[in-house]
């Protein structure tokens, strides 16, 4: 009835290279890191005495969300040094997440394993090694193998577990859940566009108003889009806190 | 019927039969991935608003926590449609 043909995976994902290395995944990752820093320069620049106007306000709003929504709530007052590192984090995975509705970028850059599976291996790093500064290499493993109150016998059953959680499991999870998020999305978004193109331009004259539904679908799309780019770069800078939280003091 | 039975007769390749069976088992990859993480959500995100309901000065935390368990539980979702991905198109 409608010639409809889904694209090759690769012509939906993989772009022509700028020059040589560099495609566009690439510039929206290096923009994404130059939009932050930029804000963050600008807003030092003004005197932090006098009462703060225009960018620095909006640079203050994303701290004090850091600190209250994700540092507070995870880590508490101890763990306000880590608000630099999670902002990063935040703002980076999100300025690469929205571009997937920004029109002409189309494409969000976490929506490519390679950034989202750097950022987890980042993560993984970070917080083993604090677990280790912070209760030696002995008590981390202790505390992250043997979770004290277990019954003895229980730790065959357990340490294996714990194991296969706390070193394969969390990143990979990590990973995977930044990525096949926005991935979804973005083939939500080319079918549904694949779909109402292909109605508004059927042969059957009657099947062009029926191309309205898809492209109501696609619009209620875009604006849920802006909800998940959000929300995945929240929970992941969450998962951050809690890991690092979690390596730092072994009780909670 | 003549047309399946058409269907059934006509010979495919090694590689079209394998394609075919891909592309209807990338579906049920995603769909049976879809039932237990629905469930979970459906019953951690009610539980959630239970709570905040009774009591309202907890909100904030209840709502990390809510935000976490989603995030673990979608997880599992989210490996089927990698699945799915994997089965269609690699």
């Amino acid at each position: 009835m409608i010639a409809l043909d889904f694209p090759e995976i690769n012509s939906i994902l993989v772009w022509k290279d700028l020059f040589p290395s560099f495609n566009k995944i690439a510039l929206i990752a290096v923009l994404a890191a130059v939009i932050s820093i930029t804000i963050f320069l600008l807003a030092v620049r003004q005197d932090h005495k006098e009462a703060p106007k225009g960018i620095r306000n909006f640079a203050e709003v994303i701290v004090e969300f850091i600190e209250d929504g994700v540092v507070m709530q995870t880590m508490g007052k101890e763990g306000l040094a880590w608000t630099p590192f999670l902002m990063t984090m935040f703002l980076f995975i999100y300025l690469c997440n929205v571009p997937g509705i920004i029109p002409f970028f189309q494409m969000p850059a976490t929506a490519r394993m390679a950034v989202p599976l750097f950022l987890a291996l980042m993560v993984w790093v970070i917080y083993n090694v604090t677990g280790i500064k912070h209760q030696g290499i002995g008590g981390y493993l202790k505390s992250t193998l043997f979770p004290p109150g277990v019954p003895k016998a229980l730790y065959i059953l357990v340490t294996p577990i714990e194991f296969i959680s706390a070193i394969i499991v969390r990143p990979f999870s990590l990973a995977v859940r930044l990525f096949a998020n926005m991935m979804a999305g973005h083939i939500l978004l080319v079918t549904f566009a694949l779909l109402s193109e292909a109605l508004f331009q059927a042969k059957d004259k009657i099947l062009i108003p029926v191309g309205i539904l898809p492209f109501f679908m696609l619009v209620f799309l875009t604006s849920f889009e802006v909800l998940v780019a959000f929300l995945q770069a929240y929970i992941f800078a969450m998962l951050t806190a809690v890991y690092i939280g979690g390596a730092t003091h072994p009780e909670h | 019927m003549e047309a399946i039975a058409q269907l059934i007769a006509a010979e495919m390749t090694p590689a079209e039969l394998k394609n075919n069976a891909a592309a209807a088992s990338a579906g049920y990859a995603y769909g049976l991935a879809a039932i237990g993480p629905g469930i979970g959500i459906g019953y951690l995100v009610g539980k959630s608003v239970e709570a905040m309901a009774r009591q309202p000065e907890a909100a904030g935390m209840v709502r990390t926590t809510m935000f976490l368990g989603i995030a673990f539980t979608e997880a599992l979702a989210l490996i089927g449609f990698v699945v799915f991905i994997l089965l269609k198109f690699a």
